[in-house]
């Protein structure tokens, strides 16, 4: 890692945020103590199983589940019959608002199955082989109906309709008849005609994605258990208790404060383990039953029954002066939901253009549903897509111009007070210092040699959310904290968290002993997601930390015999009147000083602000299988201030990863009936430590005005350029432009031979 | 007085005006401030007591988690987004 010089955002050195202290979970992880999803083990526990519809489209004319009922060893069968029937009832879930006619219909289908895989029934049984068989008796009679799997092709006017009740919105304005087009977005700034005309050079060009998993190690797994009293506890791998608790609430119209959500260890989630899948199927079962009911999904139930990211075809065109400053640009991007309205569109035309100043600018987004799993958030939801395809073209852009790539992207590079196309201005952000520190690498400054091998560059934004967090945290005698927060720690958060509340108390990370609490233990937390963890709940730990300092100046002054307001507390150290005492002194007399000292924050913070990264990567291509290596990669990114650069780093690391897994090898392959040809891992290619060199990592510490130490998100910006910036590597290679995601070794040999 | 960006897709209530001042406190006494003088613009904003599904508010270049209760200053810019989650 190299780092750049950093403006200090406090006005004091940091003493625990930027060393690299080894993780509080790392032992029970190491050792396998951890306890996941399916670790929880129980007496008189029950297994289910979900039957899956064998039809990508078709009605459901009646489902008979008595004989799978009457089958020895099976405990209890449900439908969507036994769920409240929810039309057209909104739900507030903190990252958005959710339909649960749609979340109910997705979860246990009713009236109609709208993809390949969708949840029909589920049985629970003594063990998970006498479920599959139970759901063997089951009789769905289905009437089939054409599917439809492409984009383009569901929004066309005879495509299948998919829903009698989405009717295309247009900010409010709802057309007059039903649509696979659920909504229509528009962005407009300046004026596109005058900014074509002013430009030197205009590139037009169309692009397309695949469907994608996140690829999370752990499939989903849920245990319920409906106890006599009418209170439910769920045990979940889940990147939001509150979520899934509101969700499960919502779903089975009952009180929120009858449901607990214990959070099991997670194995990874990137977006996908926000919506519930399991928990209230395992929670119908339980209250049927009566027995604890424990399901898990195979891999390949995961890739069929879960919300992978949306495919896509984009169209786009970007306008240039000689000078290489954009004068126009102009997107027409169609994503697709799956098979539900409520797609990642949104964000994808607010990202398209938001690395650059452009004055003329306009974007139309299509959230358009058709017969493939409803799609869920995958980190940088909707971003990846809109950069592959504008940061190719701007790549186009500088060759055409005779202008370095990175000095193109710094000509029009967004800074403070740029306005996006959307309207929103920028904040203080560090796109320019990500271009500069890529500009001056050694990677990219050292030359590339060898037949068949090109370098390319690309830059993506997201933008990270804060929302709300909770925590609480009680001093221990010996000097210790113990912090209870409600973030699922995906990404090392535990640590990250905990360590600015061990740079507030002025303690040792060591020091403070985080946990993740279940939702009765502590206060409401949004979900793990929009890179906002470390932001929004370790601000809540900064908060903490000032309400134990606040208590502990009082315990010293009440041992002082002094006012409050003389007891100063600076790197753990408490001071009056020529008096001291270290923070663990002071712990130590907390039981003869008026009892314990608890902290405790919540908050819903503003000011997240945004996260821009550089990605470099030098590729080898096979010119006669048209495989590509990745000879060399790096990442460089505005991280704000890196709390802990071992996972700063891993953040990039990984999420470029799995950039580079969207690029050259992932997607969904669906036969014409809409089945999905490849629900495994040996089929479903994603990268493993053998098709990547080691990732190399800039990062640049541009601080956040809108946090005490500078934090900004980290988590998803880095697997938004990646795949434009293999694109752009591939063309310097063997000088096709690959504009279809993945670019996997049949595209890549076709682009060769076509050339 | 606040300035409200008015979306291309709503600009057929305003007349065509791409930006509109407005006096409100709140999120909500704006929309209700523009009722009076573009009449159906709160039904295209609005499902009942909330932000239509699917639309987010963003104040001063960030988005507010808080909805029509959200305030605004004196000389706050106000958009209207769709929502945003993450991964």
């Amino acid at each position: 890692m190299a780092t750049t010089p950093r403006e200090e955002h406090t006005n004091r050195p940091m003493r625990v945020l930027g060393t690299r202290p080894v993780r509080h979970d790392g032992a029970d992880k190491v050792t396998g103590r951890a306890i996941y999803g399916k670790d929880v083990q129980m007496a008189n526990l029950a297994h289910g199983k979900i039957l899956r519809s064998p039809h990508a489209h078709a009605r459901i004319r009646s489902i008979d589940t008595s004989a799978a009922a009457k089958l020895p060893g099976v405990y209890a069968c449900v439908t969507s019959a036994d769920m409240p029937n929810l039309v057209d009832k909104m739900t507030e879930l903190g990252e958005g608002t959710v339909n649960l006619a749609h979340l109910g219909a997705n979860v246990l289908a009713r009236g109609k199955v709208l993809y390949h895989g969708q949840a029909v029934a589920a049985v629970a049984a003594a063990n998970a082989d006498l479920a599959e068989e139970a759901l063997e008796l089951i009789k769905v009679d289905y009437e089939p109906l054409p599917p439809v799997t492409g984009v383009l092709d569901a929004m066309k006017d005879d495509a299948p309709l998919l829903h009698d009740d989405v009717f295309t919105n247009e900010m409010g304005k709802r057309a007059n008849k039903p649509s696979n087009v659920a909504r229509h977005i528009v962005f407009e700034q300046g004026n596109i005609e005058r900014g074509l005309r002013e430009a030197e050079v205009v590139i037009e060009r169309e692009f397309r994605t695949a469907t994608v998993h996140q690829g999370y190690i752990e499939p989903h797994v849920s245990t319920a258990l409906w106890n006599a009293d009418g209170h439910v506890t769920i045990w979940t791998a889940t990147q939001g208790a509150f979520t899934a608790r509101q969700q499960t609430a919502e779903l089975l119209q009952i009180p929120i404060s009858r449901v607990t959500v214990v959070p099991c260890e997670i194995g990874g989630g990137f977006g996908g383990k926000i919506s519930v899948y399991l928990e209230p199927v395992a929670a119908l079962l339980s209250r049927k039953c009566g027995r604890p009911i424990k399901m898990s999904m195979t891999r390949a139930e995961v890739f069929e029954g879960t919300g992978p990211t949306p495919g896509s075809f984009m169209r786009v065109k970007l306008g240039a002066a000689k000078d290489g400053k954009l004068t126009a640009a102009q997107a027409w991007l169609a994503y697709d939901a799956g098979a539900f309205p409520g797609g990642v569109i949104g964000p994808g035309c607010m990202c398209v253009f938001s690395c650059y100043d452009i004055p003329n600018a306009r974007v139309d987004g299509f959230d358009v549903v058709l017969n493939k799993p409803k799609t869920a958030a995958y980190r940088a939801p909707g971003a990846t897509h809109a950069a592959f395809a504008c940061e190719t073209v701007v790549d186009e852009l500088a060759e055409r111009l005779g202008i370095d790539p990175i000095e193109l992207r710094l000509r029009n590079a967004a800074k403070e007070g740029t306005r996006r196309v959307d309207g929103e201005k920028y904040p203080r952000i560090g796109f320019v210092e990500t271009l500069e520190a890529a500009k001056a690498s050694e990677h990219y400054q050292s030359p590339l040699s060898g037949a068949n091998r090109g370098r390319g560059v690309a830059s993506g934004f997201w933008f990270n959310i804060g929302l709300k967090s909770s925590a609480a945290a009680n001093v221990n005698p010996d000097g210790s904290v113990t912090l209870v927060e409600g973030s699922t720690d995906i990404g090392g958060t535990r640590t990250s968290v905990a360590m600015q509340l061990a740079e507030t108390l002025g303690i040792a990370a060591e020091d403070v002993l985080p946990q993740v609490g279940d939702t009765d233990s502590v206060g409401y937390t949004d979900v793990t997601g929009g890179s906002r963890v470390t932001f929004a709940t370790g601000l809540a730990a900064y908060q903490v930390g000032l309400d134990i300092l606040a208590q502990l100046r009082e315990r010293a002054a009440s041992i002082w015999s002094c006012d409050p307001e003389k007891v100063t507390s600076e790197s753990g150290v408490f001071r009056a009147n020529g008096k001291s005492m270290t923070f663990k002194e002071l712990a130590a007399k907390l039981h003869h000083t008026g009892g314990a000292v608890v902290g405790r924050a919540t908050v819903d913070p503003q000011g997240a602000t945004n996260g821009f990264g550089t990605h470099i990567v030098d590729v080898e291509v096979d010119r006669e299988t048209g495989k590509v290596t990745i000879l060399r990669y790096t990442a460089v990114q505005d991280t704000g201030k890196a709390v802990h650069p071992s996972y700063v780093e891993g953040q990039m690391q990984g999420g470029a990863v799995q950039g580079i897994g969207w690029a050259l090898n992932e997607e969904y392959v669906f036969d014409a009936q809409g089945r999905m040809l490849n629900p495994t891992f040996l089929d479903y290619r994603m990268p493993t430590a053998l098709d990547v060199p080691m990732i190399d990592t800039i990062i640049v510490e541009v601080p956040n005005p809108g946090h005490p130490y500078g934090v900004r998100g980290v988590g998803e910006t880095p697997i938004v350029a990646p795949p434009a910036a293999i694109a752009n590597a591939i063309y310097r290679a063997v000088g096709v432009r690959m504009r279809e995601l993945p670019m996997s070794p049949p595209r890549v040999c076709a682009a060769i031979l076509a050339k | 007085m606040a300035t409200v960006f008015v979306p291309p897709q709503l600009r057929d209530v305003t007349g065509g005006a791409d930006r509109i001042e407005a006096s409100g406190a709140t999120v909500r006494e704006v929309i209700d401030e523009f009722e009076a003088r573009f009449p159906g613009i709160a039904a295209r904003l609005l499902d009942g007591e909330h932000l239509a599904a699917g639309l987010a508010v963003s104040i001063d270049g960030t988005l507010s988690n808080r909805g029509l209760q959200a305030a605004i200053g004196k000389d706050s810019e106000l958009h209207f987004l769709p929502a945003l989650g993450g991964g």
